[in-house]
């Protein structure tokens, strides 16, 4: 079965061949952070995390919106999704994947991270985060190949993986909203101390990754290689809709309690975010494209002729990503920073080095995503010449 | 995301290229193992064990020198914990002698120089030596 | 020896135990039972700070107790504010205090300068988000502890330190630590190393030794810097940080979020 990742077309080993150079630009980078420590990155004392905890934060979303596809066909035999499963799965291991890689690459002492298991500390959310993320994979890793390989075989899968996958429920709700109370459990940091952030973080990513599921398999079926259905895809375009108002309507929420209440913390950060403080601004732009391209994609969403034209709901689902990226992979982090506990408002943009550490990062993701996908494709393809 | 491929050749049908991966496989395989060993063995050079500066006035260490040869990193780790983390700054030692913890101020009073000390061991097992990193490095004189 | 060998056991065991998920839980209950939660709880004895905000106004006072703490600790001195290690600096009144100042503040009082380091929270938000418990509060006297061994350099401790009073080594700091004539660092205190995450640390390696803080030694002996910097015990009833604060009106940093600060101004 594994054999298949290592066959393929021209087409396939140049997709890996970006993939390994992305890597390798990445591993490059990566060295020389190493060797000259994370001032190479646009981070500082007033503004410690930037874009490698943002796309960890992104990425555990897309990784626990697998449950939408795992909850509807195993808990309500929703047999329409009995395709998709297999790309879900996938898509949340290479996803959780990178989540351990984007924290390793923004440590100070990288080589000590076994420090986290040596010395566990109830108390830190990033001791749960890093189990709850572990268990995560190995859950998926194993649901995935055994049902894989039973749906190979043609036969039911086996039945030890049933409490697996209804334990792998919970733990995707409970990987993301661990991470959200990395942030939300702060007294330090009003704009991120609030109690609405694990459930914005949960309604965002199920947006941004069912979405992505719609792309996926669009775009398989568009290589003629592996068509999930038009009533799965349809169905996922329903819960994007549904996900992308809730997300919207939590942030309006936050927006309310902060603008209502005018309460300086509070109002500073989205001040920060939109306007920008002490002529501080290199967010904003990317904030107001962020929520208004949030805002067109759920109203047309809604409409079901829209969203029933698949050309368009691809065009849909990249806003919806592009936004939620915007959001939580820029905006939701940073802003937290913003301004310092001593009143200082310190910008903060990626360099080079940065961005081409987060892409090698990404890269690792892919490779992984486009070899299992390979592997799912050429079995299936098997499966209908039989 | 996936472009065209051809389907792989029915189960349990090995074909010559199969082979050729397998072979490949193991032989990268062996060497990674073997490398250290291969190394080692054609790896000419001094292999004479290091010469160390030792100090005159004292015949043993705090515990037996091969002990202590041994057991260094383990007993430095268990100062460093018990010293930072506990504010214990006593060992006593096998013998029963009570010993103050602190890298400058015992074991440095005689291994004064990092260079013919620590560090010839070290370089000469290739193994990466931290402490001075950050401590007052003993150049000795 | 017995002791080395049964701590070597323990590591390599919670070592090979936290490599299987599910397992990691095991080695926290041993890591527990061996280590005790040494994060929060009442210290028998906390050491505190009181800063006379008035009698350090004068220039010289502060310079001398943030040079005596820098060449105690081989703090490094980095030109860029964005990667700067400070343990006490400077900051303006209106924010640090920024709930005690309004509109009418004079602008005297907004623009004076306070002498700001870790407070040594009774309920320190670091200690409580380190996953490594490389940040500790210690039980025998209050100090929030820093292990430089240990730290991970994850950065969690700073977004949840209410008072920016943690810095971050970005670069290698001993390229920035002057050196003197002989090539020798101020002080045998160890440097860091880059990667790891640094704060005030009471001066644990002066008051083990009996000797006040170098910042607190350092004001008193400007002329008119004496007593801009108590220290004491707030266990004993008797010590001069009990008498201050006993008699006079002081107040500590954002004591609303509940952190419980050591170090107190007389405004
Ligand atoms: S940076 Fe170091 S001290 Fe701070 S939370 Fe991380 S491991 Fe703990």
């Amino acid at each position: 079965m594994l054999e298949a990742a290592f066959r393929g077309s021209k087409r396939y080993w140049i997709l890996l061949g970006v993939w390994s150079t992305l890597i390798l630009i990445g591993a490059i980078s990566f060295s020389r952070q190493l060797t000259e420590g994370l001032t190479i990155t646009g981070m500082s004392q007033d503004v410690s995390w930037g874009i490698y905890i943002a796309q960890f934060t992104f990425l555990v979303g897309v990784a626990a919106s697998a449950v939408m596809v795992v909850l509807p066909y195993y808990l309500h035999d929703y047999k329409a999704f009995g395709k998709l499963v297999i790309l879900g799965e996938g898509l949340a291991i290479s996803a959780v994947l990178m989540c351990p890689l984007f924290i390793l690459v923004d440590l100070g002492q990288p080589q000590r991270f076994t420090n986290v298991l040596l010395h566990p500390t109830m108390n830190s959310m990033m001791f749960w985060d890093s189990l709850a993320l572990m268990g995560y994979l190995v859950l998926n890793l194993v649901i995935g190949a055994t049902t894989f390989d039973a749906e190979r075989k043609g036969g039911p899968p086996p039945r030890w993986v049933k409490p697996l996958i209804l334990l792998s429920i919970p733990v995707a709700v409970s990987i993301h909203t661990v991470t959200a109370f990395l942030y939300s459990g702060l007294e330090a940091r009003p704009f991120w101390m609030t109690a609405i952030l694990a459930p914005r973080f949960l309604a965002s990513a199920f947006a941004s990754g069912p979405s992505l599921l719609i792309l996926i398999s669009l775009t398989l079926r568009g290589l003629k290689k592996f068509d999930v259905g038009r009533e799965a895809i349809q169905k996922l375009a329903l819960i994007v809709a549904y996900a992308m108002v809730i997300n919207i309507f939590f942030t309006g929420v936050e927006f309310f309690t902060a603008l209502y209440s005018d309460m300086p913390h509070h109002v500073h950060a989205f001040e920060y975010m939109f306007m920008g403080l002490e002529g501080q601004n290199v967010l904003a732009p990317w904030m107001w494209t962020g929520m208004s391209i949030a805002i067109i994609c759920a109203v047309l969403l809604i409409v079901p002729k829209f969203r029933a034209n698949e050309r368009f709901l691809a065009i849909l689902c990249v806003g919806v990503i592009a936004s939620i990226w915007i959001e939580k992979g820029m905006g939701i982090v940073v802003t937290g920073f913003v301004p310092s506990p001593l009143g200082k408002v310190v910008a903060y943009t990626p360099t080079a080095p940065e961005l081409a550490i987060t892409a090698g990062v990404y890269g690792i993701g892919l490779l992984v995503l486009t070899m299992l996908y390979k592997i799912v494709v050429t079995v299936r393809e098997r499966q209908q010449v039989m | 995301m996936v472009p065209g491929m051809i389907p792989v050749k029915g189960k349990g049908v090995r074909t010559m290229s199969d082979r050729k991966f397998i072979y490949i496989g193991i032989a990268v395989l062996l060497i990674v193992v073997l490398y250290p060993f291969l190394h080692g063995m054609v790896a000419s050079g001094d292999t004479t064990q290091p010469e160390l500066y030792l100090p005159s006035d004292a015949s043993e260490c705090i515990e037996e020198t091969e002990y202590m040869t041994a057991n260094h990193m383990v007993l430095l780790n268990e100062w460093r914990d018990t010293a930072v983390r506990e504010g214990i700054r006593e060992y006593t030692s096998q013998s029963g002698e009570i010993i103050k913890i602190s890298l400058t101020g015992t074991c440095i009073s005689c291994h004064g120089r990092k260079d013919e000390f620590c560090a010839r061991c070290h370089d000469y097992s290739n193994v990466t030596l931290s402490c001075w990193n950050c401590h007052v490095t003993p150049e000795g004189n | 020896m017995e002791r080395s060998r049964r701590r070597f056991f323990r590591d390599a065991g919670a070592a090979a135990l936290g490599l299987g998920y599910g397992l990691p839980v095991l080695g926290t209950g041993c890591s527990f039972s061996e280590e005790g939660t040494h994060t929060e709880g009442d210290p028998t004895n906390q050491w505190a700070m009181v800063v006379d905000i008035e009698k350090c106004k004068r220039d010289e006072v502060r310079a001398a107790c943030v040079e005596a703490c820098n060449r105690a600790h081989n703090i490094p001195d980095i030109p860029d504010p964005d990667e700067e290690i400070e343990w006490i600096w400077t900051e303006k009144y209106e924010h640090v205090f920024e709930d005690q100042v309004h509109d009418h503040t004079p602008h005297a009082v907004l623009e004076a300068p306070v002498l700001v380091l870790c407070n040594h929270c009774d309920k320190p938000p670091c200690v409580r988000v380190c996953p490594t418990q490389a940040t500790w509060k210690r039980e025998s006297d209050g100090v929030v502890m820093m292990d430089m061994h240990r730290c991970i350099g994850c950065r969690y401790c700073m977004a949840a330190c209410p008072y920016g009073s943690r810095s971050f080594n970005w670069r290698n700091p001993q390229e920035f630590i002057a050196k003197d004539v002989n090539g020798e660092y101020p002080s045998d205190y160890p440097t860091r190393s880059r990667g790891v995450v640094e704060k005030c640390n009471f001066c644990v390696e002066r008051i083990r030794e009996g000797l006040p803080p170098a910042c607190v030694e350092a004001a008193n002996g400007v002329s008119g810097g004496e007593g801009a910097l108590t220290f004491g015990d707030l266990a004993d009833p008797d010590s001069e940080v009990n008498r201050i604060l006993h008699d006079t009106h002081t107040i500590t940093r954002r004591h609303s979020l509940g952190t419980g600060p050591n170090v107190y101004y007389i405004i």
